[in-house]
């Protein structure tokens, strides 16, 4: 089996997620392309475990989940609180922390 | 050679330290005690100095009533400074030579203390005069009693404060703080000469006691003793004002003039003759540094003679006079045995004359509002006639006339001169020659600018006769500079007592050598110069130009032109360097260094925007960059 169909597609969320982190306002959606990034990733390392045949890449995908699952948790409240504070989710309303 | 031998006191030699504890008292109750012993501080001030005249008395005959071998008695006080192997006790030694110093110091001490409440009767501070008069004999009478080197250098150190506290007495005056200023200066630097002496002593003998010392340093080698006896002599130097340590002798005059009579002329000056004369096993090692002291001694003698010529101001001629007669001391003390015993006897003759002298002066500025220049005396023979009298008798003393002290006590120097050093002891018994005639000079030139003559004085002055607390100190001073030096010199009564201490002059030849006579000769010519230039015509009231050498002589013979230039300016432009080189050079290094890292840091923490994105963008560039760089590091 050739993987390259794969990584190609993996590529492609991943580059789809970094723009939107880059380009984007809206926490929210940056939040959602970090998922994608994550998921682009989960998707390289099973395709690799198919290839060589053994499991790592899929624990390791695993593992992946369980971080981002925490991470949204952590990163949602903090969310909820600054949009309370501000009432915007706009990443560029947040910098009072600059020099 | 002579070498000390002590032996542990007895009976009322047991309670020498009293002469320390007197006047120690003194000083603490009155210095201490403060305002309140304003009303009686000057009777406290006069008792004190006296009972220890008269504790000395006894000591002195109680020395004399035991046998030559038990007249160095040691007085163990307490143990100073025990360490493993070296031991420093705070004993008193008296012996011959110290028992001279006593009386000097007490008895003179006392007759210029008790003239100092009649001098000094006007003055606010009075009482804290006569705490540091007391501090100072206490001081003085450690340094001749003290049994070893360290002590003897905390009395040297006590007598130089005592010293300073008194030539700046009157503080208010900016010329009398800058000379006291000066006097410790100065000091410091002979001091630092004893200071290493006393190095040299511990780390070459492992003992500073003068019987240690003594017993080894024979074994020691020339070269240890020849260090020794030079930087004994720049501690002298210090102390006694001999050149080239002699510039603070004319500025300390700015003390009360009883200070000048007891501490600038009769006892802490010849400090530095006792020093010399102590040491004297170590100087018997060593005819370079006896050389060097007769050499000091020479030029001091011309030196401060030429200086006295040309003062106008009555005291600082005087203390140019001190620092010639002490000149002559020091040559004494420079010929060895043959001079030693002269050198003290000079110094106690000296002691009696130059403070007679001192103490005149003292009642003559008494009378005449303070004044102190000379061309502003004249004809005051009339007015002060007891005065006049003793200071014509002290001035009969120092000029040599026979019978008077002088005559007695300095020409045995002069003409040990000649005995000694070779051709070097002729030169410098030619020139302590010419000294003689020029002390005649200028003696004589004070005498007819004083005593006589047309009155020159300010219209506002009303001069008078002393107090007979005033004159009666001058009284006994005069009888002293008449007989102490019959006393001491004919018969050897001096030249027997000290023998054990200081060694055996050679036989004398008389008194009326040829040197003597040439001394005698050429005194008398003094006299006849000086009646021509100021006796028999009259005496200007404004000094004229003069002479280049007047001149100079006026300037201190440019002593403090050639400190300022030779050592005060390289120093200031040495600090100026260093303080240019610490500003620019090091706080400058260090300044940079800050001043990048701080700007630098300034511009670099404009990169933290607030802006969440940016921050990605960085993130995703150094992401970029590593991986591009492991794939590099892998290919």
């Amino acid at each position: 089996m050739s993987p390259i169909h794969y990584v190609a597609l993996s590529v492609i969320l991943f580059v789809i997620g970094g723009v939107g982190v880059l380009v984007r306002r809206n926490a929210i959606v940056i939040f959602m392309c970090i998922e994608l990034m994550l998921n682009a990733c989960n998707l390289a390392f099973v395709a690799f475990a198919r290839v060589h045949g053994n499991l790592d890449g899929q624990v390791i995908a695993f593992f992946v989940m369980v971080v981002a699952a925490a991470e949204v948790v952590v990163g949602l409240a903090i969310l909820m609180a600054i949009f309370r504070a501000r009432r915007s989710a706009s990443v560029d309303d947040a910098n009072l922390l600059k020099y | 050679m002579t070498t000390l031998h002590t032996v542990a006191a007895t009976g009322a030699l047991k309670l020498s330290w009293l002469l320390l504890a007197f006047p120690l008292f003194g000083a603490v109750v009155l210095l201490v005690g403060g305002r309140r012993t304003n009303r009686w501080g000057h009777l406290l001030g006069v008792a004190m100095p006296v009972a220890a005249f008269v504790y000395g008395v006894i000591a002195f005959f109680t020395l004399l009533g035991l046998g030559t071998s038990q007249r160095s008695q040691d007085v163990h006080l307490y143990s100073w400074i025990p360490v493993a192997g070296f031991q420093v006790n705070m004993n008193l030694l008296v012996d011959q030579l110290s028992i001279c110093f006593v009386l000097l110091i007490t008895g003179v001490g006392s007759l210029i203390i008790i003239y100092s409440v009649g001098y000094m009767s006007h003055d606010r501070d009075r009482r804290r005069f006569f705490g540091y008069m007391n501090l100072f004999l206490a001081a003085m009478l450690l340094l001749v009693l003290g049994d070893n080197y360290l002590v003897l250098y905390v009395g040297w150190e006590g007598v130089g404060l005592a010293s300073y506290l008194l030539i700046g007495f009157w503080q208010n005056r900016n010329s009398a703080a800058v000379a006291a200023k000066k006097a410790f200066i100065v000091n410091r630097v002979g001091d630092a000469g004893l200071t290493l002496a006393i190095f040299l002593m511990f780390t070459e003998f492992g003992t500073v006691s003068f019987t240690g010392v003594f017993g080894t340093v024979g074994s020691a080698g020339s070269g240890v003793a020849t260090a020794l006896g030079l930087l004994l002599l720049l501690g002298a130097c210090g102390k006694s004002a001999q050149v080239p340590l002699q510039s603070w002798l004319l500025d300390a005059m700015e003390g009360p003039t009883p200070v000048s009579a007891l501490i600038h002329a009769a006892t802490m000056v010849t400090a530095g003759v006792y020093l010399l004369v102590r040491s004297n096993p170590i100087l018997a090692l060593t005819p370079d540094a006896r050389l060097a002291v007769a050499l000091v001694g020479t030029v001091t003698l011309l030196f401060g003679g030429i200086i006295a010529c040309a003062k106008d101001d009555i005291k600082k001629s005087l203390a140019g006079s001190t620092m010639s007669q002490i000149g002559y001391m020091f040559l004494g003390a420079g010929l060895g045995p043959a001079g030693y015993v002269f050198a003290i006897a000079l110094l106690l003759a000296h002691g009696f004359f130059k403070a007679g002298l001192f103490l005149g002066a003292g009642s003559v500025m008494h009378g005449m509002d303070d004044e102190v220049n000379m061309r502003r005396y004249g004809g005051l023979a009339r007015v002060m006639p007891i005065t006049s009298v003793t200071f014509g008798l002290a001035y009969l003393a120092i000029i040599g006339i026979p019978p008077f002290s002088g005559f007695f006590v300095k020409d045995p120097i002069i003409d040990a001169d000649f005995s000694e050093h070779g051709t070097a002891g002729t030169v410098l018994g030619t020139l302590a020659l010419i000294g003689a005639g020029i002390t005649a000079f200028y003696m004589t030139r004070m005498m007819f600018m004083t005593w006589y003559g047309k009155r020159r004085w300010e219209p506002e002055a009303h001069p008078h006769e002393s107090p007979a607390v005033m004159t009666w100190p001058m009284i006994v001073l005069a009888i002293g500079s008449v007989g102490a030096g019959a006393f001491l010199i004919v018969n050897q009564r001096l030249q027997k007592f000290l023998a054990p201490v200081v060694g055996v002059p050679p036989e004398s030849h008389g008194f009326f050598t040829t040197p003597g006579i040439l001394a005698l000769v050429l005194a008398l010519a003094g006299v006849a110069l000086a009646w021509a230039m100021y006796g028999r015509v009259p005496v200007p009231s404004v000094a004229p130009r003069g002479r280049p050498l007047t001149v100079a002589a006026r300037k201190d013979l440019y002593g403090d032109a050639f400190n300022e230039s030779v050592l005060m300016r390289p120093g200031q432009w040495l600090t100026r360097l260093s303080v240019y080189f610490d500003n620019r050079g090091v706080d400058g290094l260090v300044n940079t260094l800050a001043a990048a890292v701080g700007g630098s840091s300034g511009r670099l923490r404009k990169l933290q925007t607030g802006f969440v994105r940016s921050y990605a963008l960085s993130m995703f560039f150094g992401a970029a960059v590593l991986v591009a760089l492991l794939l590099v590091v892998r290919l």
